[in-house]
């Protein structure tokens, strides 16, 4: 087989088997929904068709009460305490991770409460907060920032502490300032893993941020609480999922948007990187040329 | 003029492991030493001491720091860095400005014949292309002494040893006082006007040969009969070293 003939074999089988699970999925709720859905007594428990997200979730699409454009309305407050949410927690993140990684000392203080932060179930400490910060915009940033911080020291940390030996040594040599080391030497060293923990940190910033409408009432009120409102009648059931997969697709725009940062910051010189583009693909079609 | 000169270096590690006994050393300007011995003789110790990047236990080295090239045993080159942008990174750490920089980092990749490759990255290298990178930026600050720990270690043979004759000629060129380690005992007589046999556990220096070979040296005198016998007497002197 030629290598494009393989290729194309490759990109299909990329669309396929994912697109082949989706259709067993949907099936399977369709037969669920088909069973209780259609039964009056079990309809207050019951999943609506999928069809029933799109025609009555999603649709009508640009109307005041229902559908698309207040789903719409719901997420812009959510996109901004989210996108806030992770810069602060990018921020604040990197810069407790330099200070760690400057002196041990500071990094035996703080490790363990970054730790703390980390592992304290969020929503046990709700009460608190509210009592701390309130119930609008500072409380959610504060929640987001929360769950999202983590890995972003200790992804950052890991990065910086594992710059090669030999380029530090180049560096001594050099007679370099602590400073032009962290700036021309560990933060470029260190940016791959900070990606990979921006990137995990997306993912908990939209959940925090969405989280945070279920427990914080006032200030501008995201797609959390379109979520909350809309479960209580099960006529309203389509639009709840429709809130909930645009939140998940918000998630997954974060998601993707960060990988394609990523590369770009660092397509010309990261194995991983460079992997996706040359290796990969050889590696692949060469295992299968063994069969 | 003496450009680097060792007297009673002894460096013992915290765990107690005897690295360095007693060396002495001294090289001057325009003399290209090298040390051959077992893995783990303590050469590139010698040679971080001499650098500073490590303190002797005892004794005393005198070395102009300022004026010092240091070639690693792997390329150590800035990943994210193009050829030129690494060249220029020791001129750069030292505080020269960007025109002159560039200028002397151009200088340097003609020497080292990497110019058509100046704008790649170090993953588009070849492991000589790497190291030619790595000899550049050395060169850029014009050293006086000039130390190498294994640099061509690494690589096949043939690189090595077109490498070994670019790196006779940039010394014929240049003229500073080399310090070079490696455990080819081909590769030390080809390259120096002196080698040092180095034994093992704990490191010291048990012979020494002057290489009488005139400069320019072409690549035909590696077999050449004089070549061999000089090899053989080393090679020898690391046997009786070793055992």
């Amino acid at each position: 087989m030629s290598t494009g003939q393989l290729k194309i074999r490759h990109r299909l089988s990329a669309v396929l088997l994912p697109l082949t699970t989706l259709i067993v999925f949907l099936t399977i709720w369709y037969l669920y929904a088909k069973f209780n859905y259609d039964n009056p007594v079990q309809r207050r428990n019951a999943l609506p068709y999928p069809h029933e997200i799109i025609t009555d979730g999603f649709m009508p699409i640009n109307d005041k009460v229902n559908g698309l454009r207040p789903i719409l309305g719901y997420m812009w407050p959510t996109v901004k305490v989210t996108l806030l949410g992770l810069s602060i927690a990018i921020a604040l993140g990197v810069l407790i991770a330099v200070l760690m990684n400057l002196s041990r000392g500071i990094e035996r203080s703080l490790f363990p409460y970054a730790v703390l932060l980390q592992t304290v179930p969020i929503l046990a400490i709700t009460p608190l907060l509210t009592e701390l910060f309130g119930e609008e915009l500072g409380v959610r940033l504060v929640v987001t920032v929360l769950v999202a911080i983590f890995p972003v020291i200790t992804n950052m940390l890991f990065g910086l502490q594992s710059t090669d030996r030999s380029l530090h040594d180049l560096f001594t040599l050099n007679h370099a300032s602590r400073w032009t080391r962290l700036i021309k030497l560990e933060f470029p060293s260190a940016l791959p893993s900070l990606m990979t923990g921006i990137r995990i940190a997306s993912g908990s910033a939209v959940i925090g941020s969405v989280v945070a409408d279920f427990f914080f009432a006032k200030g501008e009120k995201g797609i959390g609480y379109y979520i909350r409102t809309r479960q209580q009648q099960a006529i309203q059931r389509p639009e709840m999922f429709a809130g909930t997969i645009t939140a998940s697709l918000f998630g997954i725009l974060m998601f993707i948007l960060i990988g394609w940062a990523t590369s770009r910051a660092i397509r010309n010189w990261h194995d991983s990187n460079l992997a996706h583009t040359q290796s990969s693909f050889k590696i692949r079609s060469s295992l299968k040329g063994k069969k | 003029m003496t450009a680097l000169s060792l007297s009673n270096i002894s460096m013992t590690f915290p765990d107690g492991t005897q690295a360095i006994d007693d060396v002495d050393l001294t090289i001057e300007r325009g003399e290209f030493v090298t040390i051959v011995g077992p893995s783990g003789c303590g050469k590139s110790t010698l040679l971080r001491i001499v650098s500073g990047l490590e303190a002797q236990t005892s004794g005393t080295c005198e070395v102009d720091r300022t004026s010092l090239g240091y070639v690693f045993q792997d390329s150590v080159l800035l990943p994210w860095r193009n050829v030129q942008r690494n060249v220029e990174l020791n001129a750069e750490l030292q505080g020269i400005g960007k025109e002159q920089r560039r200028d002397l980092a151009q200088q340097a990749i003609n020497l080292v014949n990497l110019d058509n490759h100046k704008s790649k990255y170090p993953h588009q290298l070849s492991g000589g292309m790497k190291m030619r990178c790595s000899l550049a930026r050395s060169l850029v600050s014009r050293p006086q002494v000039f130390l190498f720990d294994e640099p061509f270690g690494a690589l096949d043979e043939m690189t090595r040893e077109h490498l070994n004759d670019e790196l006779l000629s940039i010394f014929q060129l240049e003229k500073f006082a080399g310090l070079f380690i490696t455990h080819s005992i081909q590769e030390a007589v080809f390259l120096s006007t002196r080698v040092l046999v180095m034994s093992a556990q704990p490191g010291r220096i048990v012979s020494e040969h002057h290489i009488q070979f005139p400069l320019p040296r072409l690549p035909e005198i590696r077999y050449s009969p004089e070549f061999a016998e000089i090899c053989g007497r080393i090679s020898n002197d690391l046997k009786t070293a070793h055992s």
